[in-house]
């Protein structure tokens, strides 16, 4: 980075995040920092069964409590045609149970009260009468003959499958296995985990009777989207509808689905007349919004007797809960988990999914994953360590072996993706450079001899990310394309406002370092603003790493077609011609005269007090940018731990992450990002679960059993960086939001496996608990 | 969370609690360090009719050596026994348990009296105090009663305090000849309450042990006192051998149930791991302390 670029404080600079600020010192805006002359508070009645018939409901003694200003049923909901709404992935939700209870948690009722405290008072005063019906928590059970119908209501729907996909071609696939040497395969169970982000949900519905508008303070991760579908279950003439995202606190997948809780709020602020507030409490986001994963995956690789890889073969079963409400692209039904055949060369692919209904919470959003990458990218890392142990081989060398090679990029996948750009052994080489990989090994086997266990596990991963392209890509019919619009003011200072959303990135800082890059107003200068719908340009919002890869490069292009029309402003006050100009980082200078030199800030406010003649007045633009392809972020973990055979307790002793997201534009940014993916990616690997037991009672609804690593467990984290820029986004960016999370939860699992692989253990499931550890061993023994 | 309405009285005598307590003391809750009450009101599994806030009383929170005895006032925090040297240096047992209880927001405000009253099998206290032998001292409308621990706790959620009772300290008997102790506990993050704990308290006469004590946690409905395993260590010498049968007889004595933290035959196991290694890191301590002496 020259030094005259370094002064507008652009791409390429750690430089301090804009918004921490306000949010160290608690001045951040959060919904339920929101109040509103006349508010009410509404709370909700959960069911405490999974499954069962809705009897009857008696609200009597709620609504006459002092203080109730409505209780709202789901006849209630009916009456006015909002007892059911649209999933994101075309299926239908219940807003309030009208005929039947489907998962523990469900929303039966809500009460509206001019107090918190007495909306719950009123909850406790609600009888509800159920009638049980069997449960099914299990998804291969549910989709058995004779399962008992969950989704009995839908015509059409004769069992509990909610669908069915395939990827990649199963005739070469078979073909493939049918002459291989080496077959190796594992059944595995990416469990539930929930993203839990610190701040819960919540919504300030406020639809002002007088004028109609209804405006709304909303938990969001895709404010424009969630406008939309407002407009389209609520019957609303969407100009009518504002979404506003205040500061978000945290969303990782969580805050894409639109939940009951908005509707009834916003049901209830139309119906009454007063703006009303509804924020959920820990339990209940654990225990009914968006979980993550569920997958139960069964994956076969084909190797020759070489190590080199035939085919891969993967069904699986994945459970949707009661509704099927991914939030994810359109065409693809098990999202983007046909990349699951990784880094590595595959000639042939094949994967067959279903999807199943169960009596649990609906959900299935991706939690800081494209689109079930985490999963794809869980099993074939897991299934590449144990073809190794199964050839003789070393892990790393295998992987060497079977890398996509860094020529054959751009490379098609068997299963259709395009990766952009790629060097995989480079990163793995750091990687084991990095951790001492050999000497680690030596160790290993020595320990051993003492009767310890050391264990190293390594990953690979390859992500896709930023989606669409739009021909492709769209979420409930909206395609995936997203937009930045700048207006440079006559003073040179700048807002950009955005389609995407932040929920803790730091847009505010990284967007405002693109058009620093782009077009030489200095980061400081520019202000990014995001999450209001009736001021910022459309978009789908924030989750998928979509936001550098789609909005960034909308930003990009847009500075820089603003920065071409500054070159005519500049030709204009140089009385040259915009041939003989050259731009560099913040101004324009004749060619062999650099003295001879117009700043951008010049330039801005010749846009309003003295442009050419014919020339529209005003320096600003808006760009929609559909991108060519997706973007391929990789990586390469690696993870040593130290397990005690006698509790199976097992530790971090050194985790070396090596991250290719092509182009860093803040790199301490792009650091805290993969910190917290690989904090995440630990926690899910050894303790996340949201469990049921068989009559479907959520066991994980709140953070004493649903886990949340301290500083004291969470690995001490070795970053590195390779930097592969992409060949077709503008500023070779690729996001990175995920890769952390995605890559890093085989690579600890199979650190475990690793340390005890020679006492017979070639499995053990997520989350990696001590008792499991422990079992396994015993179970190895026997 | 929004616990249902309750009154709140903040009584800077023993004798006023004890008078608020005692109109309606079945609907009524002391308050100590609120870290067990307070998570049970939000949740609104329970919701007592008024509170009596006990934090105003002075003299509840002693920490001294007399006649015999450390003397705990109720009002001990977790952390103030963490941090304290007298504890440091003569209770081994405690000092190895305080920094494991929690985290150290609840630390700060958790108290031993309030553990100890909670009777939750997975509570660290009740174990170290069995292994201690210690007592319980409660003072109700007739007066004031010394319940040994063993007796104090009873089942899950239930000790043998009296409605109209208030724990006012617990007293542990002074370590004799040489001794070491330890808490060793499992646990899934730091922070959480134990999958499994086990306390050990030794006190040696040579290398013959004078005294075992032995506690176990969240392996029953009550922290456990595996009696057996005590008695085969006292009055002998110690031995690898000697700790491995002790450490079987405590894993006996576990009653645990499967749970989302493992299955019982599980933390049997680390029952019998943690006793065995417990013992020896009480063992060593003893006898650098003798070595010291
Ligand atoms: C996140 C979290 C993690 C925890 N982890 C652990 C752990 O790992 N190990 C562990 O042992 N504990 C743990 N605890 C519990 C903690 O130690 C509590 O402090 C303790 O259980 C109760 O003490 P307290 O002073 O807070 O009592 P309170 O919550 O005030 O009271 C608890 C009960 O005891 C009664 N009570 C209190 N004092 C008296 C008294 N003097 N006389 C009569 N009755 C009384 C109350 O009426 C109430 O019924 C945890 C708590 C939390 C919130």
């Amino acid at each position: 980075m020259s030094t005259t670029e370094s002064h507008v404080h652009g791409i390429g600079q750690s430089i301090k995040r804009k918004e921490d600020d306000r949010f160290i010192r608690g001045k951040g805006t959060y919904v339920d920092d929101i109040s509103l002359p006349g508010m009410l508070h509404m709370a909700i009645l959960r069911s405490p069964l999974a499954h069962a018939k809705l009897v009857s409901i008696d609200t009597t003694a709620a609504a006459a409590l002092d203080g109730v200003v409505a209780v709202i049923t789901g006849a209630d909901l009916a009456a006015h045609n909002l007892a059911w709404m649209p999933t994101l992935s075309g299926d239908t939700q219940a807003v309030f149970v009208t005929d039947k209870v489907r998962f523990q948690g469900q929303e039966v009722a809500a009460v509206v009260a001019e107090s918190a405290y007495v909306a719950y008072d009123a909850l406790d005063l609600i009888e509800v009468e159920y009638d049980p019906l069997d449960v099914i928590v299990d998804p291969r059970k549910a989709l058995e003959a004779g399962a008992p119908l969950i989704r009995d209501e839908k015509e059409d729907q004769t069992d509990n499958r909610c669908y069915h996909w395939e990827s990649g071609d199963k005739g070469a696939t078979d073909a493939a296995f049918a002459k291989a040497a080496v077959v190796v395969s594992l059944d595995t169970h990416y469990p539930r985990c929930h993203p839990a982000p610190l701040e819960t949900c919540g919504i300030v519905a406020d639809v002002n009777p007088a004028t109609g508008k209804a405006t709304l303070h909303l938990t969001s991760q895709a404010p424009h989207a969630h406008r939309t579908l407002f407009a389209i279950v609520a019957g609303l003439p969407e100009q009518n509808i504002q979404i506003k995202t205040p500061d978000i606190g945290g969303g990782f997948g969580n805050k894409v689905p639109i939940y009951p809780g908005y509707v009834a709020a916003t049901a209830a602020s139309l119906l009454i007349g007063r703006p009303v507030k509804w924020i959920e409490s820990r339990s209940e986001n654990l225990i009914s919004t968006g979980f993550a994963r569920d997958f139960h995956m069964s994956g076969d690789l084909a190797l020759d007797n070489d190590g080199k890889m035939l085919a891969l073969r993967v069904k699986l079963v994945s459970d949707n809960g009661a509704f099927f409400a991914d939030a994810q692209p359109t065409k693809f039904r098990a999202g983007l988990f046909h990349i699951v055949t990784g880094s590595y060369d595959m000639p042939v692919a094949h994967i067959e999914a279903d999807g199943a209904y169960t009596n649990k919470a609906p959900g299935g959003v991706a939690y800081r994953c494209s689109f079930r990458v985490t999963e794809a990218s869980y099993l074939i890392e897991r299934l590449v360590q144990n073809a190794a142990y199964e050839l003789g081989t070393d892990p790393a060398a295998l992987r060497f072996k079977n890398f996509i090679k860094p020529e054959q990029f751009p490379y098609k996948s068997a299963t259709g993706f395009e990766y952009d750009s790629g060097d995989y052994p480079r990163a793995l080489e750091l990687a084991l450079e990095q951790l001492g990989y050999n000497q680690l090994r030596q160790e290993q086997k020595k320990l051993r001899e003492e009767g310890k266990l050391l264990g190293i596990g390594i990953a690979s991963f390859t992500e896709v990310v930023g989606a669409g392209k739009s021909k492709e890509y769209d979420i409930a019919g909206l395609k995936m394309f997203d937009s930045a619009e700048l207006r440079v003011h006559p003073t040179g200072k700048a807002i950009l406002k955005i389609g995407v959303q932040t929920q803790g990135q730091g847009h505010e800082t990284t967007f405002a370092q693109i058009v620093a890059s782009e077009l030489g107003i200095p980061s400081e200068d520019v202000v990014v603003q995001y999450g209001d719908t009736d001021n910022v340009p459309y978009g789908l919002g924030t989750y998928a790493s979509r936001s550098t890869p789609v909005a960034g490069a909308a930003t990009a292009v847009i500075a820089r077609k603003l920065r071409e029309k500054g070159r005519t402003l500049a030709a204009h006050l140089l009385e040259v011609s915009e041939e003989d100009l050259e731009w560099e980082t913040d101004h324009f200078s004749v060619k062999g005269a650099p003295d001879k030199k117009v700043s951008i800030q010049d330039v801005a406010f010749a846009a309003y007090t003295n442009m050419p003649d014919g020339m529209e007045p005003g320096l600003e633009g808006v760009h929609y940018y559909d991108p060519p392809n997706m973007t391929y972020p990789f990586g390469s973990y690696l993870v040593a731990v130290e397990v005690d055979e006698g509790t199976g307790e097992w530790k971090v002793r050194r985790m070396v992450a090596v991250d290719d997201c092509g182009v860093r534009i803040n790199p301490m940014i792009v650091e805290g990002q993969i910190h917290g993916g690989l904090t995440e990616g630990y926690a899910i690997a050894a303790m996340q679960l949201i469990d049921f037991d068989e009559e479907g009672n959520c066991i994980g609804g709140n953070f004493t059993d649903y886990l949340i690593p301290t500083a004291w467990e969470t690995p001490h984290f070795e970053t590195h960086e390779t930097v592969t820029p992409s060949p077709h986004h503008p500023i070779g960016a690729k996001g990175v939001g995920e890769s952390a999370t995605v890559g890093s939860p085989a690579a600890y699992v199979n650190a475990v496996v690793d340390a005890v692989r020679h006492l017979g253990v070639t499995n053990i499931d997520m989350p990696v608990t001590s008792a499991k550890v422990w079992q396994a061993i015993q179970d190895a023994k026997t | 969370m929004f616990p249902s309405r309750f009154d709140y009285s903040a009584p800077d005598s023993l004798d006023e609690a004890l008078a608020t307590l005692g109109q309606r003391a079945d609907e009524t809750k002391v308050l100590a360090g609120g870290q067990s009450l307070i998570p049970l009101l939000k949740l609104r599994f329970a919701a007592p009719a008024t509170l009596v806030d006990i934090n105003r009383i002075p003299g509840l929170d002693v920490l001294e050596e007399s006649n015999g005895h450390l003397r705990i006032g109720t009002l001990a925090r977790h952390n103030q026994l963490a941090a304290d040297s007298l504890v440091g240096r003569r209770y081994p047992t405690i000092a190895s348990a305080a920094p494991q209880i929690a985290d150290p927001l609840v630390r700060n405000l958790g108290t031993i009296g309030g553990s100890l009253a909670h009777g939750d099998p997975a509570g660290d206290w009740g174990s170290v105090m069995l292994a201690l032998n210690a007592e319980v001292v409660v003072r109700g409308p007739t007066g004031e009663r010394r319940i040994p621990i063993d007796d104090f706790l009873v089942d899950i959620f239930t000790t043998s305090l009296n409605e109209d009772e208030i724990v006012t300290e617990v007293l542990v008997p002074q370590p004799e000849g040489s001794f070491g102790g330890a808490y060793l506990k499992l646990e899934r993050k730091v922070g959480d309450f134990a999958t499994v704990g086990v306390a050990v308290h030794l006190e040696l006469d040579g290398d013959t042990i004078a005294r075992a004590g032995l506690g176990l946690t969240a392996v029953g409905s009550r922290n456990i006192k595996p009696t057996n395993a005590e008695n085969a260590l006292g009055g002998n010498k110690c031995s690898d051998e000697l700790f491995a049968e002790a450490a079987r007889l405590a894993a006996e004595a576990a009653d645990p149930v499967s749970d989302v933290r493992g299955p019982a035959t599980y933390k049997r196991a680390v029952v019998e791991a943690y006793v065995k290694r417990g013992l020896a890191e009480a063992r060593d301590q003893a006898r650098a302390r003798a070595g010291r002496t």
